[in-house]
């Protein structure tokens, strides 16, 4: 049917489709950055603007909690445009569209699939939380301790976090099913948030000592709190050393359950 | 790791893969050996979302069920030349999408071995994907993107530059008759132009060997006509092309051979036509009487120009099947044999010698 002549064997290499199957996503989302942003930020800024803006100047809040809120409010943009950017494609895709079909039958091993997931929810996830801090600041204002002196540090965790919460949306677009979208939200991704230590440093849950030990099965509260260790070191942290190592480990077990399960859904 | 999660989960799935497997020599593009599929979920379902087809639900009679399990394949030896045009004939649920998808490295088999062009779906699946085009039977375009760019990016998933993609990208479209859509979305495609992009797609990397899995399912009559077209013109390229169908007027038009399977079991392979000259006795009739009971098929065997009668008796009523040589000439007799016997006659199918009489001869069951 054509005079081209096409050396896949040559050309496919892993390299090379990885990178094509990263294209694709990148250029999908960024054709549907303005729904994507309105839908991952839109909740977090919202949250700005109550307990950042308008309860301090009523007098209800101090302005010291404008440096609690700012890390957290991050950390949560940074974690559920991770997870969702992951997950809800693939709950269509495994559900009813089967459009990833095409991209399970390019010449790359599974695991390089799943990871191309993993790696477009970090950008995704990095783009979300880039977008959210300059408008967080300016509706917030001068915000007392906040440095970015520790850059490399600051992409170090923001990284991990992005990773961590990207591998959690593999896990759960595969095991979730399309009815169950609205469950998700409200029943994991809603506690989250507000168990997340994202709006207040966990070291304070020490007024609740139950809670403070219980929420440490939550992963948010990881990114909240290494976030609040690079960019507003004054507050009180985790130990970057112990949210670097809870973020591992939690890497760890999400993907070896979420690519078994992708693995899985995958094989019809 | 990375090669051995592909298919994990699966109960049978060999624990290790360090044996590096050569596959034998064949100049074979496929070649299944004892292939054997057991679900211990639910199967893969053609009639998935298909337009006008109900989900198929049931698909008993097609497999035997032994504690939750579901044998879709039992132990398959099939063997398909290069450049040949390969048929798999049967009814729903027969087998024939599990087959696709094992030999499109889509569906893990629970023992035996496909080799397609000389690489183990098994242990060198990505080998195998990179020398196959796969046209599912419901189109799977890439919503998010236009019809061009579904083009250009599947074949960026296969290592092509972009530019001999997008050059390559314009042939296929031209092609195949929907270049004026280039640029469209893909839900304003109807039916027939999306299965033309599926068939695009499955070619943009130039595979040698093309499955397609009930392509004209779904299609109207002219739609169904053109595919056949582009088929038959794929075939004089000499690719290998393996389609399944439970439509026998196109296996047999467009075949060089064909494999009738039913309940996962090869029943025949051979040419249209040597598959036709073993259909039995000449034309099949059918009565279908009212009532049950009396042996009307003894009566209906003495009767000149039927070779063989037999009865089935289901839902209060009894067919009557009859093979005459003598065409549809024996019906005026078979009628009124029926009459002398005080039953009424509900209905009569008459069917030439065909690949449908062949069908019935060999499962007892119609194949539609």
């Amino acid at each position: 049917m054509t005079a081209t002549t096409i050396d896949v064997a040559q050309r496919a290499t892993p390299g090379r489709i990885f990178l094509a199957l990263l294209r694709r996503d990148i250029s999908v989302a960024r054709r549907e950055l303005p729904y994507f942003l309105l839908r991952t930020t839109l909740q977090p800024l919202l949250f700005i603007v109550v307990f950042g803006l308008l309860l301090p100047r009523m007098g209800y809040m101090t302005a010291a909690y404008k440096s609690a809120l700012l890390p957290g409010v991050l950390a949560v943009s940074l974690a559920f445009s991770s997870v969702q950017s992951v997950a809800l494609p693939m709950v269509a895709d495994f559900g009813w569209t089967r459009e990833i079909e095409d991209r399970l039958l390019a010449p790359i091993s599974i695991e390089l699939i799943a990871l191309e997931k993993i790696v477009s929810g970090v950008i995704q996830g990095l783009i979300a939380a880039l977008f959210v801090l300059p408008i967080a600041r300016l509706i917030m204002g001068p915000i007392a301790g906040l440095s970015v002196t520790h850059f490399a540090l600051v992409i170090f965790i923001v990284l991990l976090g992005a990773t961590a919460f990207s591998v959690l949306g593999l896990l759960m677009g595969t095991l979730v099913n399309p009815q169950q979208i609205g469950l998700m939200f409200s029943v994991i991704v809603a506690p989250m948030i507000f168990f997340g230590c994202a709006y207040y440093p966990w070291q304070n849950l020490s007024v609740f000592p139950v809670m403070k030990y219980a929420v440490l099965i939550n992963p948010l509260v990881y990114v909240a709190e290494g976030m609040r260790g690079v960019l507003t070191p004054g507050m009180p942290h985790m130990d970057l050393r112990a949210v670097s190592a809870a973020l591992t480990i939690i890497i760890a077990i999400f993907w070896t359950l979420g690519l078994r399960s992708f693995a899985k859904r995958a094989m019809g | 790791m990375l090669s051995s999660v592909r298919g994990a989960g699966h109960p049978h799935a060999p624990r290790s893969r360090r044996v590096i497997y050569i596959p034998p020599v064949t100049d074979a593009a496929i070649r299944t050996d004892r292939l054997r599929k057991v679900y211990t979920t639910a199967p893969p379902k053609t009639g998935r979302g298909a337009p006008g087809i109900a989900p198929d639900t049931s698909r008993s009679p097609a497999e035997r069920r032994a504690g939750g399990e579901v044998v879709a394949l039992e132990s398959l030896d099939l063997q398909v030349e290069a450049g040949e045009f390969f048929g798999l004939l049967g009814p729903n649920g027969a087998g024939k999408t599990t087959m696709i998808g094992i030999c499109t490295t889509r569906v893990m088999p629970t023992a035996g071995t496909a080799i397609i062009e000389g690489a183990d779906v098994r242990t060198q699946s990505t080998l195998v994907r990179q020398r196959i085009g796969v046209v599912p039977q419901r189109p799977n375009p890439d919503n998010s993107l236009n019809v061009r760019e579904n083009l250009v990016f599947h074949a960026a998933y296969f290592g092509i530059a972009r530019a001999v993609a997008n050059a390559r990208a314009r042939e296929l479209l031209a092609k195949l008759g929907i270049a004026d859509k280039a640029e469209a979305k893909v839900s304003q495609l109807s039916g027939g132009q999306q299965q033309r992009l599926m068939i695009a797609r499955a070619l943009i990397h130039e595979p040698r060997v093309i499955f397609l899995d009930e392509p004209t399912v779904g299609l109207d009559p002219q739609a169904r006509l053109d595919l056949w077209g582009i088929l038959r013109e794929l075939h004089s390229q000499g690719r290998t092309i393996v389609m399944t169908t439970h439509y026998m007027e196109e296996a047999d038009r467009l075949c060089d051979r064909l494999a009738i399977i039913d309940q996962g079991r090869l029943l025949a392979v051979d040419t249209p036509e040597k598959l036709k000259a073993r259909a039995p006795g000449g034309t099949l009739i059918e009565l279908v009487l009212d009532g049950s009971g009396d042996a009307i098929d003894a009566y209906a065997s003495a009767v000149p120009g039927v070779s063989s009668a037999e009865t089935i008796a289901a839902n209060g009523a009894t067919t009557l099947r009859v093979y005459s040589e003598r065409g549809g000439e024996v019906i005026a007799a078979l009628v009124a044999l029926a009459t002398e016997n005080g039953r009424n006659i509900r209905d009569i199918h008459l069917a030439p010698p065909s690949l449908e009489t062949l069908f019935i001869s060999l499962t007892g069951r119609q194949l539609t």
